[in-house]
Parts: C-alpha cells; sequence; structure tokens
C-alpha cells in the first residue's frame, strides 16, 4: 500500500487484512449466501499500523492455539566435470504459521545457534536479544510468515545423496546421451521430487530421450529435456538415454550442464536444530508445543 | 437503462461544471462494462441505480452495505465514478464506518472530480477534528490527495493543526502530505519548511521514516535542520519501519558527508594501495594523527549496524553503502556477508547489488576475496548477473585464489553463451593484468584458446592477447610471432585487426613477418571490414618506415586502395595522406618525424572493471545503478577537511548544563526535566523504542546498550577536545540520575511527544487538561530519585562529611544541602552491608530524624526490627513524595539460599524485607542470614563471582570475616534485577576455599514498589495500560474482600488505594523498582474473583497476575 508513492504497509499480514486474499471456502460460501464477491473487503481499518507491533493485527483469537515452524534449507551445490563439489552454500529459512490468541511473546532457541552467522529477520524479532543470547525473542504476526532466512557458506563437505553420471556424445549431425541416476548417502531419508534438467545446446533440433524410469519429455522451444522422476527408488536401475538430431555441421563445444532438483524432508543439511519454544504473556495453553 | 435518469440527481447536486464530466465518464463505464462483460452490462446499472438509492435511504445500515458494495467495486476495478455525487454525500454521516469508506472512494475518485470533490472538504476539516485518530488521519491523507490549487491554503492549515495532533499516526499522515501538497503549490516551501521543522522534533518511530522522506523532497539542503534531532534519529533508527529506515539512512549518510572527518584521513593522504594501507595504519595508533571519531559519528555506526539484519534487502543495501561512504576502512568488512546474503534474492536484487559490489570490489577487493565463492556462476543465472559475478571475480582475484579462478575460467569458456565466454576471456585478460605472476601462464592458456573451435573465443582472446603483449612485448617475441600467423585463419575483423596492429606497432621484433601479413592483407584489403582496412593502412605505414625495400610497393598499392575506398574515415585517413606525402620521396618536415609519429612507444592498456568509473556515485542510488546521473540525485560531498563544530548537536539543554553545572543544586527542579531531556537524546529514546514493543526484556537488554553507548562515549571523549571533556564529564556525573528520569520518559513517551521540549517551556505553553496531570506525576517520581543517585555520589566523594541534617522537618525539594550531607553521614552504614547491625545503629538517630515525614507503617518497621534501621535510612524511602511510600506489610516467609549440609554447617537463608537498598533505590534489598550450625567457627565468609543477566547488578559483597559457631548474622544484599524475573547468580566461599555456588530467584511482587495513589489517578494510568499491557484473569473461587489484603500483600509489595465507591473493588499500585513503571492490580470480589494487571512489562503482568491467585486460592 502506497501514500504518494511511499510505501505505506508492505507487511502482508496488513494488506491482508485489508483485502481478504481469495480462497475456495470463501467463494463457496459467498455462492451459497449469494452475499457476492464484496465480503472480501473488509471494513475496518487495519488496527495494526498504529501499535507498536505493525506487524500483528489485534484481537486474534483462535479455537486451536498453535504454531508451526517449517525449517526449510536449500542447497546450492556446483559439481564439475570430474564429480568435484566446487561450491556448496546452503541457505535456510524458517517459515512459521501462527495460529495463536491474543499478544503472545514467544522465544525459540537453538540447540547450536552457532551454526547461524550471518542472519535476517522478520522485524518482529528483536536484534538485541539475539546478539547477546542467541535467542529469538519475537511476538509473530498472525498467520504465515517467515521468521528468519540465514545462508551458510563454506560448508565443506556436504554429502549429496545421489549421483548423476552423464555420458554424452556427439559427432556429425547427430548425438547419444545416457544419463544415470542413483541414491549415494541418503541417510535413510527418502529422496523425493527428483527432477533432471538439460538443456541442449543451439545447434540441437530434436530430442528423442526414453528411459528405464518415469517419463522424460523433450521441449523443443526452451531446448531443454525434462526428467520427473519422481521418488528415488534405491533397487531400480535408473536411466535416461536418447539420440540428438542437430544441424548438420555444427558440433556443441561442451556437453551440457545438467540442473538436478531434489529434495529431502525431515532432514537440515546444515544440522540447525530448534530446541525450545516458550510462550509468554499469553494465558493459553498451547495445543501442541 | 437512460443514462438521462441517473444524471438527474447528479445535475440537482452539482450547479456548475459537472455537467461536461459526467456523460463523459458514465459512458465509459457503460463501454467498459460492456467490453469485459456484456451480461453484466443491465446489471451493473441496476446495480448502480440501487445503490444510489441504498445511499440516499436514511438507514445507516443500508449506506454502509452500499458502501460496501461500491469500495468492492472500486477493488476490482470497475469504474464507480458516476456515483461520485451520491458518495459525497455521506460524507457527513455520523457513522464511522461508512465514513472510512467514504474516504476511500475519494481518495480513489477525488482528482478525477475536482469540482465535487470540493464539496466535501468542509466534511474533512470536520473529519480532522474527529475524536478517532484513524478518521482524522484518513481526512487529512483524503484532502491532501485531492490535487486542486484553490485548496493549497486549507491543506496548509490541516497539515499545520494535525502536526500538533496527538496521535502519531494523524503525525505520520501529515508528513505524508506536506511532499503532495509541496508538489501541488511550491511556493509553499518556506512555510513547509517550518513544518517540517517541527516534525523532525518528534519522538515516535511511527514519524521518523515519513518526516525524512518529507525532508528529502522538500528541503534535502537543509542540513542545519538535523543537527539538533541527529542524535534521537540515530536512536530511533532500529525501530523505524522498514523504508523509513532506508529513507533515514540515506538522509544521514549526506548529513555525516558535510559533518564529520574523514575517518580515513590518513589514507587518503598518503595514498598508498590498500594493501599498503593496512600496514601502515595498524603501524600508526590512531592518536597519533590526532584523528578521533565524533562519537556522533561513532553512534550512526553503531546504531545502524543491526540494519544489516533487516530481511528488506533496501535496508541492507543502505546500511551498506553508509559505511562505505562514511565508516573507517576497518569497520567496512562486517557489511560483506549481508551483502552476499542478497545474494540470494531475486535477479534484480541481484544484478543491484552485485553491480554496487563489484564497484565496492573495485576499490577494496581483500574484503570479498573469503566469499570468492559465491560468485561462482550458476547455470541458471541469467547473462547480465553472470558478467557482473565475472566483473567481480575478475576484481576480487588474489594471488592465493587465482588457480581455482582460472581453473573455473576454463569452464566457463566452454559456454555456449557466447557473451559470457567473451567476457570470460576478458576477465581472464583483467586477472593477468593485475598478477604479475600469472601473467605468464594467461597468456599461455589464451594463446592455446587461439586453436579453439568457436571463432569468438579465438577473436576475443586475440584481443585480449594483444593487449597483454603490450604490457611486456620484448619478453613475448614467439608469442608475437605466432598470432601473427593466425591472420590468415581469423576471420573476425575485431580480432583480425589487433593482429595487424600487432604486428605494425612490433615490426622491429618479428622483421619477417611483417612484410608476408602486409602481403596477405593488401590481397584481400577490398573484402575486408573498416577497421581491418584501417589497421591494414597503418600496418604498411609503419612496414614501410621500418623495411622501405621490401615493403614500398605493397604500400603504395595498399594507399592507392584506401585512397579510392568508399569509406572516408579510411580515404582521409591521417596515415594515409601522410604517406602519400613522404612517399612522393620529397623530404618535407612531416616525413622527418613520420617514424616518431607513427612508432612512438605506447602506453599499455590498462585492464580494470568497468565498474571503477561508478565510484563517484552514491552507492545503491539509481544513478549508480544506470551510471548516468538521475533526477533528484544528490552528489554526496566530500568530508569536510575541518568537520563543523559538533555541539550543533548537543540539544539546547547540554550548553545549559555545562553553564549551570555549579548552580545546579539550587536549581534541580528544573533540571532533572532538562537531564530528561538531554539524555533522551542519547541514549533514551532507545529505551523507548523497544518498550514500546512491549517487551519483557526491553528495558534490560536497552538500558545495557544505553550504558554501553555512555561508555564508549566516555572512552572517546577522554581524547576529544576540552569542551567534550566537560560534556563526558557530566554525562558520567549524571548518569544515574538521568537514567532514570529517561526511563521514566519512556513510560509516557507514547502518549505524550510534546513533553520532550523543556520544562519551562512545558509549563508555560502545554495547558493541556492531560499534560497537567502528568507533569507533576512525573517529577514527584523522578525527582527522589535524582536524590539517590546524587546522595550515592556524594556519600563516594565526601566520606569523611560530617552528619548534620539541617533542614529535615521541611521536606523540599530544593533542600539538597541538608539532604546530601544527611547521607553523607551513611558512608559509614553504605560498605557497610558486610558489617551489619552493630556498626549500622548508630546511623537511626541522625536518620530519623530526617525521616520525620515517614509513613507510620515505616516507623513501625524500623522501630520493630532494629537490624534493618540502618538500611531504611536510605533516601529511597523518600519522605518527599506522596506515590512511593514504604511497604504496607513485610512478609515473614524466608527462603533456603544455602542448605546446612551442603554448605557444611553453614546455613544461609534470605528473605525480602521490602526496604529500599541504601545504595540505590533500583535495588531490591534482601536479608540473608548467615547460621553457624556447624560446631567450629566459620571464617571468611565472602560472596563473589556473580554471574548477572545484562542489565543486572549487586551490590557490594559480603564479608563476614568471622562466624562462631551457632550464632548467626544477617547482611542486607541488594540486587538489581533490572526488571526482569532472572535468578541472580553468584557464590558463597568459606575461607579455606570452598565455593558454593547460589542463586537468589526473585519474586514477582518483591520487584516492586509501593505506590500511594488517589483513585482518579489509579484510573487515569490504567486507561493508558490497556490492550496487550493489560492481564485479565479470574477465580472460580469467591474471596471474601477481608481476607483479599493480607493474601495480596504478602505476594506484592503494593500499597492499597483508598476506594470510595465500591466495597468489593480493590486496587493496588507499586512501581516496578528498577523502571519506575506503574503496576497496577485490580482485584474484583463477586462470585469468581477478578484479577486485572496493568503493567507496561508484560511479563509481570502475567507472573503478578499468577501469584496473586495462587495466593488467594
Amino acid at each position: 500500500m502506497l501514500d504518494n508513492g511511499y510505501p505505506l504497509a508492505t507487511e502482508s499480514n496488513v494488506l491482508k487484512e485489508l483485502i481478504k486474499p481469495p480462497s475456495l471456502v470463501r467463494s463457496v460460501v459467498h455462492t451459497i449466501t449469494g452475499e457476492s464477491k464484496l465480503a472480501n473487503v473488509s471494513s475496518t481499518l487495519p488496527t495494526g499500523q498504529l501499535s507498536n507491533v505493525p506487524w500483528r493485527r489485534t484481537g486474534v483469537k483462535y479455537a486451536n492455539n498453535e504454531i508451526f515452524l517449517d525449517l526449510i534449507e536449500e542447497l546450492d551445490v556446483i559439481i564439475d566435470k570430474s564429480g568435484t563439489t566446487i561450491v556448496a552454500e546452503v541457505q535456510g529459512k524458517i517459515q512459521a504459521n501462527s495460529r495463536l490468541s491474543g499478544m503472545p511473546d514467544l522465544t525459540l532457541s537453538f540447540m547450536n545457534p552457532r551454526l547461524l552467522d550471518d542472519v535476517s529477520f522478520h522485524p518482529c524479532v528483536r536484534y538485541k536479544r539475539w546478539e547477546s543470547e542467541r535467542v529469538l525473542s519475537f511476538i509473530p504476526p498472525d498467520g504465515p510468515f517467515r521468521l528468519l532466512s540465514y545462508q551458510i557458506s563454506s560448508q565443506s563437505n556436504v554429502a549429496l545423496p545421489l549421483y548423476v553420471t552423464p555420458q554424452f556424445s556427439f559427432s556429425g549431425g547427430s548425438g547419444k546421451f545416457e544419463v544415470k541416476v542413483g541414491p549415494k548417502q541418503t541417510m535413510g531419508k527418502v529422496v523425493e521430487d527428483v527432477k533432471l534438467v538439460v538443456p541442449m545446446p543451439s545447434c540441437v533440433t530434436n530430442v528423442n530421450p526414453t528411459s528405464t524410469y518415469g517419463m522424460p519429455s523433450y521441449d523443443p522451444v526452451s531446448r531443454t529435456v525434462t526428467w520427473n522422476i519422481g521418488k528415488l527408488q534405491t533397487q531400480k536401475y535408473m536411466s535416461m538415454n536418447g539420440s540428438v538430431t542437430m544441424t548438420s555441421g555444427e558440433a556443441p563445444e561442451s556437453n551440457p550442464t545438467i540442473m538436478v532438483e531434489f529434495k529431502i524432508s525431515q532432514l537440515a543439511v546444515s544440522g540447525l536444530k530448534v530446541s525450545r519454544l516458550d510462550i509468554y504473556g499469553e494465558k493459553f495453553k498451547p495445543f501442541k508445543e | 437503462m437512460s443514462t438521462g435518469g441517473y444524471q438527474g440527481p447528479t445535475a440537482d447536486f452539482t450547479p456548475t461544471g459537472f455537467g461536461s464530466d459526467s456523460p463523459e465518464t458514465s459512458s465509459r463505464n457503460g463501454a467498459s462494462a460492456s467490453v469485459i462483460n456484456p451480461p453484466l452490462f443491465a446489471a451493473d446499472y441496476k446495480r448502480h441505480e440501487d445503490l444510489k438509492s441504498m445511499l440516499d435511504s436514511s438507514k445507516d445500515g443500508q449506506k454502509r452495505e452500499a458502501m460496501k458494495l461500491i469500495i468492492g467495486m472500486v477493488a476490482k476495478g470497475k469504474d464507480c465514478a458516476d456515483l461520485f455525487p451520491a458518495v459525497v454525500k455521506n460524507v457527513v454521516s455520523k457513522d464511522s464506518e461508512i465514513k472510512k469508506l467514504v474516504y476511500v472512494y475519494l481518495v480513489r475518485y477525488a482528482e478525477e472530480q475536482q469540482d465535487l470533490a470540493l464539496l466535501s472538504i468542509s466534511t474533512f476539516q470536520k473529519g480532522l477534528k474527529d475524536p478517532n485518530q484513524l478518521i482524522r488521519a484518513s481526512a487529512l491523507r483524503v484532502l491532501s490527495s485531492i490535487r486542486v490549487p484553490i485548496i493549497a491554503p486549507i491543506m496548509m492549515l490541516a497539515i499545520k493543526e494535525s502536526v500538533t495532533d496527538m496521535s502519531p499516526f494523524v503525525r505520520k499522515t501529515a508528513a505524508h502530505a506536506i511532499p503532495k501538497l509541496f508538489s501541488l503549490d511550491p511556493e509553499l516551501k518556506d512555510e513547509l519548511v517550518e513544518v517540517i521543522e517541527k516534525l523532525l522534533k518528534d519522538q515516535t518511530t511511527l514519524v521518523a521514516g515519513s518526516v525524512v522522506m518529507a525532508f528529502e523532497t522538500v528541503c534535502p539542503d537543509r542540513i542545519d535542520m538535523i543537527h539538533k534531532n541527529y542524535r534521537k534519529l540515530c536512536n530511533l533508527l532500529v525501530d523505524v519501519d522498514e523504508w523509513g529506515q532506508v529513507m533515514i539512512i540515506n538522509m544521514l549518510t549526506r548529513y555525516a558527508r558535510t559533518q564529520f572527518a574523514n575517518p580515513n584521513q590518513e589514507e587518503v593522504a598518503e595514498d598508498a594501495p590498500f594493501y599498503g594501507e593496512k600496514k601502515k595504519k595498524k603501524k600508526k595508533p590512531k592518536k597519533k594523527k590526532g584523528y578521533t571519531m565524533d562519537p556522533d559519528h561513532r553512534l550512526l555506526l553503531k546504531n545502524a549496524k543491526p540494519l544489516l539484519q533487516s530481511r528488506n534487502a533496501a535496508v541492507v543495501m543502505g546500511v551498506a553503502q553508509l559505511y562505505h561512504h562514511v565508516a573507517p576502512r576497518n569497520e567496512f568488512g562486517i557489511i560483506v556477508k549481508p551483502l552476499i546474503r542478497l545474494l540470494k534474492g531475486h535477479v534484480e536484487t541481484q544484478a543491484i547489488v552485485l553491480s554496487n559490489i563489484a564497484t565496492i570490489s573495485a576499490d577494496r577487493c581483500a574484503m570479498f576475496e573469503p566469499y570468492l565463492k559465491s560468485f561462482y556462476i550458476h547455470s541458471s543465472d541469467p547473462t547480465n548477473i553472470r558478467l557482473l559475478k565475472l566483473d567481480i571475480i575478475a576484481n576480487v582475484a588474489g594471488e592465493s585464489s587465482i588457480h581455482t579462478i582460472l581453473r573455473e575460467f576454463r569452464t566457463y569458456i566452454s559456454s555456449p553463451d557466447k557473451q559470457f565466454a567473451a567476457a570470460t576471456i576478458e576477465a581472464i585478460g583483467r586477472v593477468a593484468c593485475s598478477i604479475s605472476e600469472v601473467t605468464e601462464t594467461c597468456l599461455h592458456g589464451l594463446m592455446s584458446l587461439l586453436s579453439h573451435k568457436s571463432e569468438n573465443v579465438v577473436a576475443q582472446s586475440v584481443v585480449v592477447i594483444k593487449k597483454l603483449l603490450q604490457l611486456h612485448p620484448k619478453q613475448n617475441k614467439d608469442l608475437i610471432d605466432q598470432v601473427a600467423r593466425l591472420a590468415d585463419s581469423v576471420t573476425v575483423p575485431m580480432a583480425k585487426a589487433s593482429i595487424l596492429w600487432l604486428v605494425g606497432e612490433y615490426c622491429s621484433l618479428v622483421p619477417k613477418m611483417g612484410p608476408d601479413v602486409l602481403r596477405k592483407a593488401a590481397k584481400n584489403f577490398v573484402n575486408e571490414s573498416d577497421i581491418v582496412k584501417l589497421q591494414t593502412v597503418n600496418l604498411a605505414a609503419k612496414l614501410v618506415l621500418s623495411n622501405p625495400k621490401q615493403t614500398r610497393l605493397l604500400c603504395d598499392y595498399v594507399l592507392s586502395l584506401a585512397k579510392y575506398d568508399q569509406n572516408y574515415d579510411i580515404r582521409d585517413n591521417p596515415v594515409s595522406s601522410l604517406n602519400g606525402l613522404f612517399l612522393q620521396g620529397e623530404e618535407t618536415a612531416l616525413s622527418k618525424y613520420a617514424k616518431k609519429i607513427l612508432l612512438a612507444p605506447k602506453p599499455a592498456p590498462v585492464l580494470e572493471s568497468a565498474f571503477k568509473d561508478r565510484i563517484h556515485w552514491q552507492l545503491g542510488s539509481l544513478s549508480h545503478a544506470v551510471n548516468s546521473e538521475a533526477t533528484g540525485y544528490m552528489a554526496l560531498s566530500d568530508f569536510p577537511a575541518e568537520p563543523p563544530d559538533p555541539s550543533v548537536r548537543n540539544v539546547e539543554d547540554d550548553s545549559w548544563w555545562g553553564k549551570t553545572k555549579e548552580k545546579k543544586k539550587n536549581l534541580h527542579g528544573d533540571s532533572d526535566s532538562e537531564a530528561s531531556n538531554f539524555y533522551s537524546s542519547i541514549s533514551g529514546s532507545d529505551v523507548s523504542g523497544s518498550d514500546n514493543e512491549g517487551s519483557e526484556e526491553g528495558s534490560g537488554s536497552e538500558s545495557e546498550s544505553g550504558e554501553e553507548s555512555e561508555e564508549e562515549e566516555e572512552e572517546e571523549g577522554e581524547t576529544s577536545s576540552d569542551e567534550e571533556d566537560a560534556l563526558e564529564k557530566l554525562k558520567k556525573r549524571f548518569g544515574k540520575k538521568i537514567e532514570v528520569s529517561d526511563s521514566e520518559e519512556s513510560e509516557e513517551e507514547s502518549e505524550e511527544e510534546e513533553e520532550e521540549e523543556s520544562s519551562e517551556e512545558e509549563s508555560e505553553t502545554e495547558t493541556s487538561s492531560d499534560e497537567e496531570e502528568e507533569t507533576p506525576r512525573r517529577s514527584a517520581i523522578a525527582k527522589p530519585k535524582v536524590a539517590a543517585g546524587k546522595t550515592a555520589k556524594s556519600s563516594a566523594l565526601k566520606p569523611t562529611a560530617a552528619a548534620s541534617p539541617r533542614r529535615s522537618e521541611e521536606p523540599s525539594l530544593l533542600d539538597f544541602d541538608g539532604w546530601d550531607s544527611v547521607t553523607a553521614s551513611t558512608p559509614n552504614s553504605a560498605p557497610l552491608n558486610s558489617y551489619p547491625i552493630s556498626t549500622a545503629t548508630a546511623v537511626p538517630g541522625a536518620s530519623t530524624n530526617l525521616l520525620q515525614p515517614l509513613t507510620n507503617q515505616m516507623a513501625a518497621l524500623a522501630t520493630s526490627s532494629p537490624s534493618s534501621s540502618a538500611s531504611s535510612a536510605p533516601p529511597s524511602t523518600k519522605p518527599f513524595t506522596q506515590e512511593i511510600i514504604s511497604a504496607v506489610h513485610t512478609p515473614k516467609k524466608t527462603y533456603d539460599l544455602l542448605n546446612r549440609i551442603t554448605g557444611n554447617g553453614l546455613a544461609v537463608t534470605y528473605h525480602f524485607c521490602r526496604r529500599s537498598h541504601i545504595t540505590s533505590s533500583k535495588m531490591v534489598a534482601i536479608d540473608v542470614t548467615f547460621q553457624n550450625c556447624g560446631d567450629s567457627t566459620l571464617s571468611g565468609i565472602r560472596t563473589g563471582s556473580p554471574q548477572l543477566q545484562s542489565g543486572m547488578r549487586m551490590s557490594s559483597d559480603v564479608n563476614i570475616k568471622a562466624l562462631t559457631a551457632g550464632t548467626s548474622q544477617t547482611v542486607t544484599v541488594g540486587i538489581d534485577f533490572n526488571d526482569t524475573l532472572q535468578p541472580a547468580k553468584f557464590e558463597i566461599s568459606v575461607a579455606p576455599g570452598k565455593r558454593y555456588p547460589v542463586q537468589i530467584d526473585p519474586l514477582v511482587g518483591e520487584l516492586l514498589r509501593p505506590m500511594s495513589v488517589s483513585e482518579d489517578k489509579f484510573m487515569a494510568l490504567k486507561d493508558k495500560l490497556t490492550g496487550m499491557h493489560e492481564n485479565i484473569s479470574k477465580l472460580s473461587v469467591a474471596v471474601s474482600p477481608a481476607s483479599l489484603q493480607p493474601a495480596v500483600l504478602e505476594v506484592a509489595n503494593m500499597a492499597p488505594v483508598a476506594t470510595t465507591t465500591k466495597s468489593n473493588m480493590q486496587r493496588y499500585a507499586a512501581v516496578t523498582s528498577t523502571g519506575n513503571l506503574p503496576v497496577l492490580l485490580t482485584i474484583v470480589c463477586a462470585e469468581d474473583t477478578k484479577i486485572v494487571v496493568n503493567c507496561e512489562k508484560m511479563v509481570f503482568n502475567s507472573m503478578l497476575a499468577k501469584a496473586v491467585k495462587e495466593s488467594l486460592v
């Protein structure tokens, strides 16, 4: 929300309070009650702006008081031709969804706060407390928000849970490739949503990928081969191979870069652990702590 | 549905000017509706008609419904302009909901229908006086959004009025309205500047950002207005909203550049390379140069630092540029990590941040070297990001990292992204150029690229090789030879031109190659592109000078080809004409110098970052991003050679303090509030900021920071000018006092910002009833504290002063001399915590004299427990004040500190004696009883090594020389819990090396000091502490009012408030011992008991409620 070009409110909670985002439930309700779409607009101005905690709306009430914290870490790795890890960076964030009544004052402490050396906070977090005690003390906004994000660089030995061995051979106007995928150290966790994207060189006109598992596809517009594997099977042999047609005479200078995405739930690469979350300032019993 | 039908009422409503507007808008509406959704066409019109009749109805409910529908349509992007007259009528509605909605509507449509909007203006003026702050604010916002020049004076008036509004939200809106009015009527600038000046004095975080924004748009050159507010802005910074922070930081950067001395003076003067500087700096301690950072300069840097942790990239960037432009070089390092963190943001953010890093790294490469890997290119990066990253890598590369970088570069070269590969080769050239160690390696690497498959790579390599060879042509003769051989195979014009130039330039080094290359070039001359042709001509000219025998004919041929070339550049090339001259065989003046002109030694090109030249832009600015001056860009001035007088930033009272240092005793009534004002500009507002957040630890950590800054300033003050020295001393001297009144102020700040003005002004000018009520209370609470601080000091200063109370009967506020000397007598007892009872009992004689106005209870207490009389005398019992009184009741309960079994015969118990401690009123006095239960004498009992949370303090340690078997000794220990419920941990040691770690857990009720207030006052205070400062809990058991009071007083050190009305309601009041924040307890006895606690400290709220509840059950 802007006033004469100057940002007035950028806090999503405040904006949502002004205009409620459309949801399925609401549209169903509107259709049934015939209230038309207008109830999406709140008739009251957000009072939070006036308070000292502008991110939190006042008068929040829930039957079940709960707060969810999701620790999400993203791992960015660059691996060179020979398979050595060149860069491995971990970016993490704590995505919270607060459903707590009143004005709760939360304190979140970590088992190993030393891991976090470069952090950015939601404005609700008190810097000073973090500086002195390494605990996060905050009055949360209502609803989903990102509590903090952090970056851990120079993570020297990140054990990747899978391997990818590509083989490309281009000669004349055609080429072949084979990409094998398999699990490495998975630490007993399931590797999900595995997806390989292979951008082909510009001289490639067509690719016919086939695979032993999953359905690879080639998009001629973006010249990329996408192979959605899904859950990584430990037993199955997984490979994709195919032939490449190219405009004659041109050979690509180098093998394409393969981008691999995957997801492992219940695992934080950095080893960051939340030790406890205390609620002060409110009387209710949290549904689950 | 005819349009005429609904134009009728509008025509009635607006006699002039509307007629032309209306059909246009209505037809637009109709058209758009029909285009988007034809079936809705009819429905929409009907709705408008319906809405109109709803708006005209007399029922508020209907109107509200109609307005909701309209705003809903506006939000969906539907045109509701034709409803304007009908809506405007409702601006006078009494219902606040309707009013709000009408305002929202007006903000959207007022600009389109200015004439009609004029009708609503009187309502806004009324709205500006509405009791609801939201209405006032939105009335002002709407009023200022109507861009009708004739109402500019009205807007001016409205702004002026709103600036003094009670609600910070309205003041914020007023600040927003200023730039709007300025753009509407620039002639009002002078008046607006006055308004801004007034607003700058505001103490709230809500306003600060907005007013700085207004300042920046209206009068960015009036830096003099900032002086007085500088410290306040620095202190508020952390708590201002994100966008405000960006504004303030940018403004303060400019400010700092004009007001402070350059922190990097030495380096600038020496102009040494970066590495050198670093070493030199270490060798030279700062003192030698005589540069000391202005404490204000330090304050800015210190307060901006935590913002690096912001989630908002703009804020982080702002702080980074602040540090870049203002901070000493050695402190700059802290911004590196946050900047790198930003690289994980959106591509757009990345681009801006990278271009800024590129600029910084061109200057300070070593900073980023450890983070080199963060700049490695990901396959998903778009080309512009890749180029920026390459530039940074090339900037940052050092001798240690160069080999990994080159390996990385090798991969990049094979990228299918041509532009990127070319840029990589250029980067290699730069690296080779800057690090002489690897020049050779790079050159050979590049040579190997000459056989690369890709034409582009080869071409780019040639260009870079040419540049590198220029550095050391002599040593690389064979390389030149090798490159020259490429002349036929290379087809890219730029590369070919480079080769030709190289051969021509170094024709003396490769004499055999020249003619051959020229021959081939001449052969193909007509088919070449212009740049190659030019270089061929050049080559021919150079060769003919050095080797005329072999090349003259070729040269003639080339020149004659060039003479008739289509391109006039080639035709008119000075070389060709020049050659034309001397080739005719005549000795002209020119031909004599031909060799000198053509074969003059040329300086090697410097390969450097393209971002180097952006260094003169302010980082993070638009101008920096586009590398040309954007409208409204204000260049940072250089640091002044001689910094302007730092005293301009002192708030007036500072100087006043300096002058009246001697007289302060007499003027104490005034100076008290002066002090608070003065200090708030240093650390006070900081405290208030986070107290507002309602944080439990707020004052704890904050006041700590306050102390920190104080300390820092003190340190610096030592080396700074005399004047500052004096100031620092003053600060030191009054540190304690100021701190107290300061926290007092923070409590009130949220309600009354105006109070910040000096107290004389306050009493004269401010007449609002609220103020009048507040002022005496504040001074009443604060003054005794002053006394406390003062006496503690004086006792330290003159421990030998005689005890001679002079005017004990009259508790005058000005009676300081008497007071001083009384407490000066207590030095005997002050360190005396350790020698209890015996020596201390000597004092009561003197002190009871003074304590005549003590309450009865206190007197009773004093006599009933003689052991406590020594410490019950302290000044903090305050005979002066009507408000803070001594304990009404003292619980007898004792707590075990050390069990006699674990303590090997030494048992230690403690008991909250509810007296104020002798050294500081902030301390909670605790009677600690040491009992020797063993059979042998224990000697050397001491307490020590306290482990306290920040902000907490403990009075001097206990030292009992000997404790014979079976005896006990009680010592009063004072602990300042800093209004937290953290335990105070310390050790008790007994002579032969035994140590027992113990801890005293504070009880919430004991951290209070009872306050006696009237019922009205109580209610007034309570009204201010609602919302999150209120805790209501219920007890399902009925408690008889009679049993209530003892139970409450047992757990909480509070004073009952005399009630006149309901008998089933009891009220208790107290203040917290450290922060002096009021704590109010209300208990309603009915079928079930309701306990209401009001306090700014939310922990107190809940804990006290819990404690009281437990005591009642």
